[in-house]
């Protein structure tokens, strides 16, 4: 094909067309839709397996599925979850919208971009699979806990596989943002001008590298252990299981900052538009992304303090983990600092960013109750974590996705999304969130543990509320799917600089944004 | 605008990748059910490592008559270093799992096993010390002695590592002659050192007992230098691809990334191979 | 019992726990309406609609340092009394009573190691029936969080908990009494507790550890010092009865009617009552090769488990009696008619080898 393919690529139309062209696209913008619309549907996924867990929780007995397969649905729900929506969705906003804010033409590896997102389908045929061979799906939590991981079925091994798989996207897709930023800025664009949402994920890009090898190397011990005789996690032959949690975290830590940086970033574009005002305290923002990194690596323990670690590792963990809340703080202040004296309107993006914020800072102190070692002996592996984390994911890195979807559509598609459908799905998704996940911080501290498909009787009640929570919750997602689906088909045309404030590189491109942009570097002032 | 944008390069659309993902669905696929006992596993993962043979040497096919059409400028260059010093950056950290868990293993958890309670209630007779094949009656083994062939292994890896800069300054000096000769020798030298690890094995398995099942010594020895001899393997066939590129005439003594990618690939190795050496068999 | 809250303390330590959960959570409100406060101020006061026209200013050296370095010292003062009680919860020296907790999947398994009562042992099976969870049966009050055979503790003495495991990672966990402590197969890890208040309390296990998860809950008893002498002598002279048990010959219907007890309380949760299992995680016992072939076999799995999966080691967990009895009775009921007795002796001599 190469031979026949005209060197010059102006012309999309002798591209291959139909399906081929999806699958065979370099171009950031296909990519990025795509990575958009898988995780999307991944989001749905993990979100089915989600409500099962609610409905089986809705009252105490079994009534829904059997506890073998709830544990199943626990370890998918976050897995596919956390793999397959998050991260793809915010890989899909990179794509989308790097090379427009810092003005390059493309990716710098084009035609890797294309094999780091068609990997994912794979690794989710591979996860998702898992549930129809023998003994089902992995069911060790998403944290694959050694040895309980040794024990699983085929499911554990498909699993494994599919994280390998999921660790060779995202380094890739990494490598691929870092050097997009680092080396095809447009003339003019220093890198302390580059918009922040690429800040964040050049420090995000970084962690990937980081730790995605580290998780590729433990389950790669666990599949030793289970088949091939290693003893890495076995006291027996002298290894130890908590090894595993050590290594895990090393990587999980620093990943839920990997979920949740570039949702910091999405926000930090989205505030001064609508604020009207530019990004109050750009300088700090950076060294708090920076410092935010950097700390994720010394506090992974955290998630360890019931394992029984002598008195100085808890302490450090406990200390360094505190500290997190500095930085973080840092940018809630400059968030509202933004805000303040400005000339603020509310439109959908803007009302998710202010959510976000919200609800976001919630989840952040609850974080930091989790952190106090004394007071985690209490709440560790309970609904309260399950709450916490919640806050953080959903109501931090899912707002802030819709906030971005919200914001850069019109560039995306070339219609205004209709507000009064955005401002519904809004409305509807922070109060049902709320009804769903903020009685879990109640069961937590009452005692109710978490992985459980059946519960003592004094759960029953919040349990209740949470699970009619949650179906509320799911069915406002459809609204998005309505909202998106409607700004696709037509609506309000949007003009270049969709939003009044909006200032940046990509509003100086027509909306729809055309197949190539930016082939003549722009200059930036 | 006046000045001359030095336009960077966009591949065409392109069929590998997805030949990739596909053999990688075969890969984890045929080896999850190999694992399990399926009969088609195997077919299937070998048949995945035959798809992603042909991707591999297709889609690099294609990189190589595009840099050597002059597609690629100054730009393209550069992202081309930074991502492999990345790459190498997220090797490096896959290593350093498994360094870690040999690490951990002896600071930490063997002590651990041989003192306090945990000796006392569980492992009663156990010594702790390193090497260990675990507390739970292990058979005797021998462990790996530094000074045979480990050294040796060492010497000719670090003679590789002096041959490819050899012939790397031969190329930068258009001696053609003296690269090719140089990559050659680097390549033996590689060959040497895996025929020599696989001889060390059988040594390790026949004769002293260890084995991959031989506790936390086995299992961090195999995998950590099986991995690295994976990653010798990966490096000499890169150094290969570069041999027969020099001998078609390509690289110029400005441009050819191709070659420093590899040898870059394969000093990590070597950096690897020395820390395994001290950490490993020394200490 | 609070519902919104930590449960009641009855330990120091929990007291601590509990008190500084809640100087957090104060501290945190207190952080929460001040910056929202300012953030609702600005959404209302600085709308467009109100006429509201942007400043410009974009960062201010001195408030910046100021957020940053206030958050500081708030967190130390949080830091200050974490660590106090960490050291505290840390310091397990001295013990009047020493029980090692074993988790089994799915099960607790106690031993008396030290102070009055050395030498107890039992197993803690979760005790609500089948039929509640089913709901053929109405809840009980104390659904999932009963047991057949609670621990027991003096009121006012300090209890050392040694905690491990044999399969996989459980976790020990009285909230009453601020001890939660991860249960590692090969490893012994210790917490401790000092009970103020005679009552029953209730845990969970609270870590992943497979399918029974939710079914392995933990209740202590904490009773006078005069109830738990008394409970002591019981249990010993239950054990002594125990010993005569796996040394005398038993007849096969004597076997049988208990081991039908012991599979109910031990087997029924994997291998299902009908003996069917639930494949292919959980083989099938009825007709299954290893119950109907040579006895050997069989006793020599029940006995050391089956590594990599969930069937445990039960040698260390059941008396001989009882592992002789299921035995017989696997071998005697459905469609298993070997009519052979395994009797205790045999157990005892598989063991010494
Ligand atoms: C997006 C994901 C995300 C984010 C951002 C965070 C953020 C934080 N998390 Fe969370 N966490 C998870 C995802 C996340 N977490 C997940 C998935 C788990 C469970 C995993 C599992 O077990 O399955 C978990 C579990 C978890 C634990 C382990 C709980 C347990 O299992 O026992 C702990 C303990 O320390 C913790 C702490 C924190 C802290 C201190 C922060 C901090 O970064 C928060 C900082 C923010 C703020 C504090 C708010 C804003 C700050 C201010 C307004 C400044 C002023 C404030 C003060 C001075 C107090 N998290
Ligand atoms: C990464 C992000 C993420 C997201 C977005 C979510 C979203 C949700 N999660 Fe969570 N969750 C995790 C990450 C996430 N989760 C993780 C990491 C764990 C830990 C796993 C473990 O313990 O190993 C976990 C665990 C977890 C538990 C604990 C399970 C247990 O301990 O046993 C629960 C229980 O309520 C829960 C609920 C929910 C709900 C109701 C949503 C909702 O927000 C989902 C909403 C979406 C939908 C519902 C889909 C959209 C709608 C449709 C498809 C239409 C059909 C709808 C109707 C008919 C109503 N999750
Ligand atoms: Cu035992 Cu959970
Ligand atoms: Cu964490």
């Amino acid at each position: 094909m190469a031979a026949v393919m005209p060197d010059h690529l102006h012309d999309a139309h002798h591209g291959p067309t139909g399906l081929m062209r999806w699958i065979t696209t370099t171009n950031h913008k296909d990519i990025g839709t795509m990575y958009l619309i898988f995780s999307f549907i991944m989001f749905l996924s993990g979100g089915v397996m989600a409500l099962t867990i609610r409905a089986e929780l809705f009252q105490p007995g079994l009534q829904v599925v059997q506890p073998e397969f709830f544990n199943q649905l626990t370890t998918m729900h976050g897995l596919v979850m956390v793999f397959g929506a998050i991260m793809p969705a915010f890989v899909g906003f990179a794509n989308w919208q790097i090379p427009l804010m810092i003005g390059a033409s493309d990716m710098a590896f084009a035609r890797m971009n294309n094999w780091s997102f068609w990997l994912l389908p794979v690794a989710a045929v591979l996860l998702i699979g898992s549930f129809f061979v023998p003994g089902g799906a992995t069911a060790a939590g998403w944290t694959l806990y050694a040895p309980l991981s040794v024990q699983m079925g085929m499911g554990m091994d498909m699993a494994i596989f599919a994280i390998h798989i999921m660790g060779v996207s995202s380094i890739m897709g990494a490598i691929n943002i870092v050097v997009t930023i680092l080396n095809m800025r447009a003339p003019g664009m220093t890198m302390m001008k580059m918009p922040l949402f690429c800040w964040t994920w050049l420090i995000t890009a970084y962690l990937l590298i980081a730790v995605m090898p580290v998780l590729a190397g433990a389950v790669t011990m666990v599949l030793t252990d289970r088949h091939f005789g290693t003893s890495f996690f076995s006291a027996a032959g002298g290894g130890d299981p908590v090894m595993y949690q050590h290594i895990f975290w090393f990587f999980g830590h620093p990943e839920v900052y990997i979920m949740i940086l570039p949702a910091f970033g999405i926000v930090s574009q989205i505030i001064p538009t609508f604020a009207r005002k530019p990004l109050f305290g750009y300088a700090s923002m950076v060294y708090a992304t920076s410092s935010i990194a950097i700390l994720s690596f010394s506090v992974w323990a955290h998630h360890m303090f019931t394992t029984g670690m002598p008195a100085v590792g808890q302490l450090f963990f406990m200390y360094a983990t505190m500290l997190i809340a500095v930085p973080t703080g840092v940018k809630v202040f400059n968030w509202i600092a933004t805000m303040w004296r400005g000339s603020l309107t509310f439109e959908t993006p803007m009302l998710w960013a202010v959510g976000f914020i919200f609800v976001f800072t919630m989840g952040g102190f609850t974080g930091l109750i989790c952190a106090i070692a004394p007071i985690d002996i209490q709440v560790q592996d309970t609904y309260y974590v399950v709450a916490h984390f919640h806050y953080v994911l959903v109501a931090g890195s899912l707002f802030a996705l819709f906030a971005g979807a919200y914001y850069w559509l019109p560039k995306w598609t070339g219609h205004m999304p209709d507000e009064r459908i955005g401002k519904l799905h809004f409305w509807c998704s922070i109060v049902f969130f709320n009804i769903t996940f903020f009685p879990m911080h109640f069961l937590g501290l009452a005692g109710m543990p978490r992985r459980i498909p059946d519960y003592a009787l004094q759960f029953a009640d919040f349990n209740m509320m949470a699970s009619i929570g949650a179906f509320g919750f799911g069915l406002s997602q459809l609204i998005f799917l309505v909202a998106v689906v409607k700004c696709v088909r037509g609506g309000e045309k949007a003009a270049a600089r969709s939003w009044e404030g909006a200032e940046g590189l990509e509003w100086t491109v027509p909306s729809p944004a055309p197949h190539h942009t930016f082939e003549e570097a722009p200059v930036f002032k | 605008m006046t000045h001359t944008f030095d336009k960077y390069f966009v591949p065409e659309p392109s069929t590998y990748p997805i030949f990739g993902s596909l053999a990688l669905l075969l890969f984890g696929g045929g080896a999850a059910m190999w694992l399990n006992g399926v009969a088609a596993g195997p077919w299937l993962f070998f048949l995945g490592i035959a798809v992603l043979v042909y991707m591999l040497f297709g889609w690099f096919g294609q990189v190589v008559r595009e840099s050597e059409g002059g597609k690629y400028g100054k730009k393209v260059d550069r992202s081309f270093r930074w991502s492999m010093g990345w790459f190498i950056f997220s090797e490096v950290m896959f290593f350093a799992a498994f360094f870690g868990a040999l690490f951990y293993a002896r600071v930490l958890s063997v002590p651990w096993l041989a003192t306090g309670d945990t000796a006392e209630l569980l492992w009663q007779g156990f010594a702790g010390g390193w090497p260990t094949a675990g507390p739970d009656k292990p058979d005797p083994f021998t462990p790996m002695e530094a000074w045979g062939i480990p050294a040796i292994n060492t010497l000719i890896l670090l003679t590789s590592g002096a041959t490819l800069t050899w012939a790397h300054h031969s190329l930068v000096k258009e001696k053609r002659g003296q690269l090719k000769l140089g990559l050659l020798i680097t390549i033996l030298l590689g060959l040497l050192f895996l025929s020599l690890q696989i001889y060390e094995y059988r040594h390790a398995y026949a004769e002293l007992n260890l084995r991959l099942d031989t506790g936390i010594y086995g299992s961090t020895f195999y995998l950590l230098t099986g991995f690295h001899g994976l990653h010798v393997t990966v490096g000499a066939i890169m150094l290969t691809v570069m041999l027969f590129r020099a001998l078609a005439g390509h690289f110029r003594p400005d441009s050819h990334f191709g070659f420093e990618a590899a040898a870059w690939y394969w000093h990590f190795v070597d950096v690897v191979w020395l820390m395994l050496f001290v950490v490993v068999y020394l200490l | 019992q609070s519902r919104y809250n930590l449960q009641s303390p009855v330990t120091g330590v929990a007291a601590q726990i509990y008190d500084m959960h809640t100087l957090m959570l104060l501290i945190c409100l207190v952080i929460f309406i001040a910056v929202f406060g300012v953030m609702f101020w600005a959404v209302f006061k600085h709308r467009k609609s109100q006429g509201a026209v942007a400043a410009n200013f974009h960062e201010n050296t001195s408030v910046e340092i100021a957020w940053t370095v206030i958050p500081v010292f708030i967190l130390l003062g949080m830091a200050w009394p974490a660590t106090k009680t960490v050291l505290e919860m840390k310091d397990t020296r001295d013990p009047d009573i020493t029980i090692k907790a074993t988790g089994y999947q799915w099960k607790w398994g106690y031993d008396y190691l030290q102070g009055e009562g050395q030498g107890i042992r039992l197993v803690s099976n979760l005790s609500t029936p089948r039929t509640q969870m089913d709901g053929q049966a109405a809840k009980g009050e104390h659904y999932l969080i009963e047991v057949d055979k609670p621990v027991v503790v003096p009121v006012g003495k300090k209890i050392r908990v040694l905690t491990t495991a044999s399969d996989v990672i459980h976790s020990w966990w009285v909230p009453a009494f601020g001890v939660k402590q991860d249960a590692i197969p090969g490893f012994i890890r210790d917490a401790w507790f000092r009970a103020d208040k005679e009552g029953i309390y209730r845990g969970n296990c609270a870590e992943l550890c497979g399918r029974d998860h939710g079914y392995m809950p933990i209740e202590v008893h904490v009773v006078s010092p005069q109830a738990y002498s008394q409970w002591v002598a019981e249990q010993q002279a239950a054990m002594a009865a125990a010993a005569g048990d796996s040394t005398r010959e038993w007849a096969l219907a004597e076997l049988v009617e208990r081991g039908e007890k012991v599979f109910a309380a031990n087997c029924v949760a994997c291998h299902q009552a009908d003996g069917k299992g639930l494949p292919p995680a959980f083989p099938p016992l009825d007709g299954a090769a290893i119950v109907r072939g040579d006895p050997k076999a069989q006793i020599d799995v029940v006995l050391k488990g089956r590594p990599g999966t969930p069937m445990a080691a039960f040698g260390a967990l059941l008396s001989d009696a009882d592992i002789a009895a299921v035995i017989t009775y696997t071998r005697n009921t459905w469609s298993n008619k070997t009519g052979e007795a395994i009797q205790p002796s045999q157990i005892a001599a598989a063991k010494g080898n």
